[in-house]
């Protein structure tokens, strides 16, 4: 199925997706990595609210012009480094789309489940097709302490895709067992 | 040197740099096409939108992925070349410069705290690998390598009773257990023989060949062959999520080795194999290929 949907997922949305699902997506991502992750673990506060959005494993590649960020690329960054901490960032800030590259582990497949979340695949160094469809960068956080690739990037984006659904609410994967996770 | 020369020189390394990150090389594009062709479902798609972004890159001049990597540089300078002692400093402020410009992403990071100057540069940033030969022309290959795929890349000290057949088995179960993380349809570099630090430097070298080009030792164009077939047949496929192509090519580089140990390196490279290269004359003029 070829779905067109708006962000954040609603739950049936999320519940009638499968893996082999091609998914465009309009509305706002916020893309966290390694160090993002970490801190989003941590944190109490955050200046942001994630459930209105999507989590989008990436690190992108900004220019700022006149005071106004643009994205000059910004494809997926490999997800297995984020294993360790989606299940609790899935529980604790309730996020029902990850985006991402080559997967996750048992432990985010399990989360998926849990609490209803699909993760999806777009193709890896696809920057520019990915940063075509971002319309507006309402903000940056963290990007000081953190550095442009680690920093959280509030991308607002218009049918962001072809994204595969690559993991499941029902536990399906399209992966092999991931073994470097 | 005159200011006027380092300008130029300064220039046509920015020229390098760009030409990397937003032309990939045509034998590389051409594999992606033949790929493309084989692929049916989920891995056509992957690689429709891979093609798709290369086409991009090219027209807009901005790099392919938004990871422009860590900078490896490898030089052949001939003894006569009045540039010996400068073309480290060019080089620096090269990708300083690039970096604004193009613009590259910052990446290079305090090993301990992790701290970003955002100017691609620091301690063995850039690294480079020096070649000597004679006459006064210096040939310049940058490779700008992303790192889903360096995180992948392997090293095994075997033992010599493993042999090769010990050595093809690592190398595929490497690849195996990589799965999408480095953006399949990769590119191997092989390196074998020398030793622990030299078997990974022939590895990323191997890099530089051509896809589509066997190495020139029967024996060895024949381990490349078998190689790509086993490659192949895992299933693994582009992205990660199955296919017929998981390799684009394997690439073997050989060293002679120390008769107790058998080193393998496996040097791994995303469908993004960005390099290129550039002849820089004595009269400061240069060509970028």
């Amino acid at each position: 199925m070829i779905y067109h949907l708006d962000l954040p997922l609603s739950s049936k949305d999320v519940k009638q997706l499968k893996v082999g699902d091609v998914l465009y997506v309009t509305g706002k991502l916020f893309t966290a990595r390694d160090k993002a992750h970490q801190k989003l673990a941590k944190a109490k506060n955050i200046p942001f609210n994630p459930k209105e959005m999507v989590l989008y494993h990436s690190g992108p590649l900004m220019k700022k012009t006149k005071n106004r960020w643009q994205v000059i690329s910004a494809g997926p960054t490999t997800s297995g480094r984020m294993e360790k901490f989606e299940g609790n960032i899935i529980k604790k800030y309730g996020v029902t789309l990850i985006i991402g590259k080559a997967g996750m582990g048992e432990k985010t497949k399990n989360a998926l489940k849990k609490y209803g979340a699909v993760y999806a695949s777009f193709p890896g160094g696809a920057g520019l097709v990915a940063a075509q469809t971002v319309i507006n960068v309402p903000a940056v956080y963290w990007l000081e302490e953190l550095g442009m690739p680690e920093a959280v990037w509030i991308l607002e984006v218009k049918e962001f895709g072809p994204l595969v659904v690559s993991m499941d609410t029902r536990g399906n994967t399209l992966y092999s067992p991931k073994e470097y996770i | 040197m005159k200011p006027m020369d380092e300008q130029h020189i300064i220039q046509g390394l920015v020229f390098l740099l760009k030409k990397a990150q937003t032309e990939l090389p045509s034998d590389v594009v051409t594999a992606l096409k033949q790929a493309y062709k084989k692929e049916t479902g989920i891995a056509k798609i992957q690689l429709e939108i891979i093609l798709k972004n290369i086409t991009l890159a090219k027209k807009i001049k901005h790099p392919i992925c938004q990871d422009t990597g860590m900078h490896s540089f490898f030089i052949t300078i001939g003894y006569e070349s009045p540039y010996i002692k400068h073309l480290k400093k060019l080089i620096t402020k090269a990708i300083k410069t690039a970096t604004k410009e193009i613009p590259l992403r910052p990446n290079t990071v305090d090993p301990i705290t992790g701290k970003n100057h955002n100017d691609n540069l620091g301690g063995q940033a850039p690294f480079i690998v020096w070649d000597f030969t004679g006459g006064s022309d210096v040939e310049i290959t940058v490779l700008p390598k992303g790192n889903g795929s360096e995180n992948m890349s392997a090293l095994a000290m075997l033992n010599p009773s493993d042999g090769i057949t010990g050595a093809m088995d690592f190398i595929v179960e490497t690849i195996r257990k990589a799965g999408g993380n480095p953006c399949p349809p990769t590119i191997i570099g092989v390196g074998l023989g020398g030793a622990a630090d030299s078997v990974m430097n022939l590895g990323k070298h191997a890099l530089l060949r051509p896809v589509g080009i066997r190495n020139s030792n029967p024996k060895i164009a024949s381990l490349e062959k078998q190689l790509i077939t086993r490659l192949n047949k895992l299933g693994v496929g582009p992205m990660g999520l199955g296919g017929k192509t998981t390799v684009l090519d394997v690439h073997i580089k050989t060293a002679y080795r120390h008769p107790a140990s058998f080193p393998v390196g496996v040097v791994v490279q995303c469908w993004a194999n960005r390099r290129a290269q550039m002849v820089l004359h004595a009269d400061g003029s240069w060509e970028v290929k």
